[in-house]
């Protein structure tokens, strides 16, 4: 009995909201006691039958309150229940007998309740239909222009002739730019069905150059199908123009991940360039000081782990400082007994990369290391819908040529720098004006290599982190150095982006692994022709050879 | 005959040549003959890896003869060795016929299972033994010929030919690698069952292809000792010291160089065709930058300019390879890091050298 009179307690509570509620809905959205216009709404969506669940439906999706999005959400995904006791519109989350609870209006969790004191608030095919687009709909009209961004773009895929009277609508009141440009490309698509072929024309010229996907398809189909000469005309000439233009941004594209492939050799055998070019010592150990300064970068990640990105900028002067080190190291302890014999230099600087190799491996194990990547580093920017840029390869190419160019002015400007080019060009007449050639040997070795361990720290964020990471790079910075001209910055720089450019544009075609099959053929080809490289230059090295 | 005359004066050359006849000699014999039990049986282990150890000293001399007497130091002599190997290989993967595990009589296995329908064009006429060895001879010396032929007459020298030798294997590696270059890929080619009718596995094949190795390690031995005391040979040393001079002179150095080089691949490649049967196995590795220049430390640790010390370097280098890697495999490449770095700073002349006494300084 009791039961009973609760029910029907109930049902008469909601009879008498559902009575009064045109008057209320009408007159204005704060009720005389408290309630809100959405509060109603979800009363009637909550309880009343499915014709009053459509209208309580369609005032909440026209209503612009914030909480209606997810609500409307839950109905569609069969979240949405009452508590039979009073009636509460909650969400359910979780699965089982036992389910955990929130109320729509407050927000509050109310903890869990048995399943069957809750009764579902179901819907029906034709509800569920409207509700997809209503839920389109609402995020047009959200007051976030992301949102509405992700709104028309998900509309996109859902076009129908009647979306043309909504979209001229949001046309009309649409601020943002960006938002109205994408709502015109819709507008246009749906235009392109239009059985006037003025309508498909202006359609054709709204479409004009825009690259999305869709609209490429949608062109395409139009071809098929269209009767009308002028405006066949005009469509084939816009698909080619778009055509034209996805081409050119993959060119674009294509020579970005060249210059990317590029510059990481540049940084990898930069350092190079001036051990070998400058002073004239082959260092074969060069591609393991990259790795000394891969894995400085991992152990100050594994010394930080909560501040990834800072360990990545502390990593820079650290792994310049371990691999500047080291190279002092050994040309102090090995490089300077060998000079003038650069075979012998050649094969010893290889025992010490085989020591260092086998060091590491016994240190942190042979197997790969992985280094994090910070999170600004992460993502992509999407220029176009068909041309994105990888931000950690835009870092790394803007880092290369940063180094780059710290590098030539330590060269060309500061006072070690004077005195290295000066050994380099004549020896002996440097030490007859009393310069320390000897420390300068050892300084010039220590630079190329802290560049090294520089170079390193780039590469930990591309590559994994291993004992092989310096072998796999040795013999391509050699190919760069020597195609670039020893003893030359620039042509080091030049070559490495030119190889890298070339390296990416003979991929599509001949797979990687013989795209860098042909470079090195072609390099062996172009030391033929050109022994010293793309930008000769006189020094010691290029005395001596 | 000359080359009895040559030999005279290199008394190291006897000594090596002598104990090689004897280790020819008596290893197969120990193997064959002494039954299991008795002490001095040798088994076929061993016998297999003393073999190989001949292979390399033939690698070994061909270094040497470039590097020593002419003064080029390739660091991809690996790349003919392998090359040898594979003409070899090819040879040994068409006698398996339909013994392999898919049974076809003409594709080799891995062929079947890439689901190759026809037989590449360049496996062709390796179903016939002379045909293998003279590609064993003539694809490492062309391609020998052809890199020289243009590294020469540009005058590329020095650490630059170095890293061009380097960067030639290096991309042979990469290419071999690949599946599509029909020569199986990573996993090489290895299976084999016969060489010329005779089982891999039985001890008296093995035996042969030991003795095989003895008598072309000794071949080699004599060519190379013709050709350094011939005026060829004097020739390239005199290149190694001053090329401009000889050249100055009017010799023709990059016929000179490309000739001797020519001949040091050949030679690579018929010590890779002895090796490939004898291990049962060919693969990319082979062609690694690492292990070209694993040849030149042996000719270095064993003493430049010297024919028998890149043998003995050779066997000493390799004979503590084969210990290590069993003994302490984390302290081998330390081993051979240390070894690179001393020799050269402390040893310039290797072990013969502390041996031989001091010679006129060149």
């Amino acid at each position: 009995m009791v039961l009973l009179s609760s029910r029907w307690r109930c049902r008469l509570l909601c009879f008498l909201t559902i009575l009064l509620l045109p008057v209320l809905g009408v007159v204005s959205s704060q009720a005389a006691d408290g309630t809100t216009q959405f509060e109603q709404d979800v009363a009637l969506l909550v309880h009343g039958n499915f014709r009053q669940k459509e209208t309580a439906m369609d005032k909440i999706a026209a209503g612009n309150d914030p909480r209606a999005e997810q609500l409307l959400r839950a109905l569609l995904g069969g979240k949405l229940y009452r508590v039979k006791k009073d009636g509460t519109p909650v969400y359910v989350t979780g699965t089982g007998s036992r389910v955990s609870i929130t109320a729509v209006l407050s927000g509050k969790d109310l903890g869990t309740v048995k399943k069957r004191t809750l009764k579902k608030i179901t819907i029906n095919n034709r509800l569920r239909g409207k509700l997809r687009g209503e839920l389109a709909l609402l995020g047009l009209r959200s007051p976030d222009p992301g949102k509405r961004l992700a709104a028309v773009n998900k509309l996109m895929t859902s076009l129908n002739p009647e979306s043309i009277k909504v979209l001229e609508q949001l046309i009309k009141t649409e601020t943002n730019g960006k938002v109205r440009k994408e709502l015109l490309t819709a507008r246009a698509i749906v235009m392109l069905k239009d059985p006037d072929s003025n309508t498909r024309l202006q359609a054709l010229t709204d479409l004009e150059g825009n690259l999305r996907p869709t609209v490429k398809n949608e062109l395409a189909r139009l071809l098929d199908r269209e009767k009308d000469k002028k405006v066949r005309q005009k469509g084939e000439a816009v698909l080619a123009s778009i055509n034209a233009k996805i081409a050119l941004y993959n060119t674009i594209e294509k020579i970005f991940f060249g210059l990317s492939l590029g510059s990481v050799l540049v940084l990898a055998a930069i350092g190079l360039a001036i051990t070998f070019g400058v002073i004239g010592v082959i260092n074969m150990a060069h591609g393991e000081l990259i790795m000394l300064g891969a894995y400085t970068t991992y152990v100050i990640q594994q010394f930080m782990p909560a501040s990834i990105g800072l360990a990545l900028v502390l990593a820079i002067p650290a792994a310049f400082i371990v691999s500047g080190l080291a190279g002092i190291l050994i040309e102090r302890t090995v490089i300077r007994f060998l000079y003038g014999r650069p075979l012998e230099t050649l094969l010893a600087t290889f025992g010490i990369s085989l020591i260092l190799q086998q060091s590491v491996r016994t240190i942190f194990s042979p197997l790969n290391r992985s280094v994090s990547s910070p999170a600004w580093m992460s993502g992509s920017l999407q220029l176009n819908p068909v041309l994105s840029l990888t931000v950690n390869r835009l870092t790394i190419l803007v880092f290369a040529l940063l180094v780059f160019a710290a590098l030539y002015m330590i060269l060309k400007k500061s006072a070690i720098g004077l005195q290295v080019r000066a050994v380099a060009q004549n020896r002996s007449m440097a030490r007859a004006m009393g310069i320390r050639a000897a420390r300068v040997d050892a300084l010039t070795f220590g630079l190329g290599s802290g560049i090294a361990g520089i170079a390193g720290v780039a590469l930990s964020q591309l590559t994994n982190v291993g004992p092989n990471l310096g072998q796999s790079y040795i013999i391509d910075s050699f190919m760069v150095v020597v195609f670039g001209g020893v003893g030359n910055l620039w042509g080091t720089l030049v070559g490495g982006l030119t190889l890298g450019v070339a390296n990416k544009f003979i991929e599509p075609w001949t797979g990687a692994v013989l795209a860098k099959i042909l470079i090195l053929v072609f390099i062996i080809l172009f030391i033929q022709k050109r022994p010293q490289g793309l930008f000769p230059q006189k020094g010691r090295a290029g005395a001596a050879s | 005959m000359k080359i009895l005359r040559y030999l005279k004066t290199d008394i190291g050359g006897m000594i090596t040549l002598g104990l090689l006849a004897l280790v020819t000699i008596i290893v197969p014999i120990c193997n064959l003959l002494v039954p299991e039990t008795s002490g001095l049986h040798v088994s076929t282990f061993t016998m297999t890896l003393l073999g190989k150890y001949l292979c390399y000293g033939l690698l070994a001399i061909s270094v040497d003869l470039i590097w020593g007497y002419l003064g080029i130091l390739s660091l991809g002599q690996g790349a003919f060795f392998a090359l040898g190997g594979y003409a070899m290989g090819m040879y040994l993967m068409r006698q398996i016929g339909s013994r392999g595990v898919y049974g076809n009589p003409l594709l080799p296995d891995f062929m079947v299972f890439l689901n190759w329908q026809h037989l590449p064009w360049f496996w062709h006429g390796f179903q016939w033994f002379w045909f293998a060895m003279l590609m064993v001879v003539l694809v490492p010396g062309l391609l020998a010929a052809v890199f020289g032929w243009f590294a020469f007459r540009s005058r590329v020298t020095g650490v630059y030919l170095s890293i061009m030798t380097q960067a030639l294997t290096y991309a042979l590696m990469l290419a071999f690698y690949r599946n599509e270059m029909g020569f199986g890929g990573n996993n090489g080619l290895t299976d084999f069952k016969d060489i010329l009718g005779f089982s891999l596995q039985t001890d008296a094949t093995r035996a042969g292809l030991f003795i095989a190795s003895g008598l072309a390690l000794a071949a080699g031995y004599l060519s190379c000792l013709y050709i350094t005391r011939s005026r060829l040979g004097k020739l390239s040393t005199a290149i190694r010291d001053q090329e401009d001079r000889v050249r100055f002179i009017g010799y023709r150095v990059e016929n000179i160089k490309l000739w001797i080089f020519t001949f040091a691949a050949i030679l690579a490649g018929i010590a890779g065709a002895l090796y490939v049967p004898q291990v049962g196995i060919i693969n990319p590795n082979e062609f690694s930058p690492l292990a070209s220049i694993e040849m030149v430390v042996w000719v270095a640790v064993g003493g430049r300019a010297t024919l028998y010390g890149a043998v003995v370097g050779a066997l000493l280098v390799n004979y503590a390879k084969s210990y290590l890697t069993v003994a302490m495999p984390d302290a081998w490449l330390f081993a051979l890091g240390a070894l690179f770095v001393l020799v050269t700073l402390l040893l310039p002349r290797g072990i013969t050298g502390l041996l031989r006494k001091k010679e006129a300084n060149r």
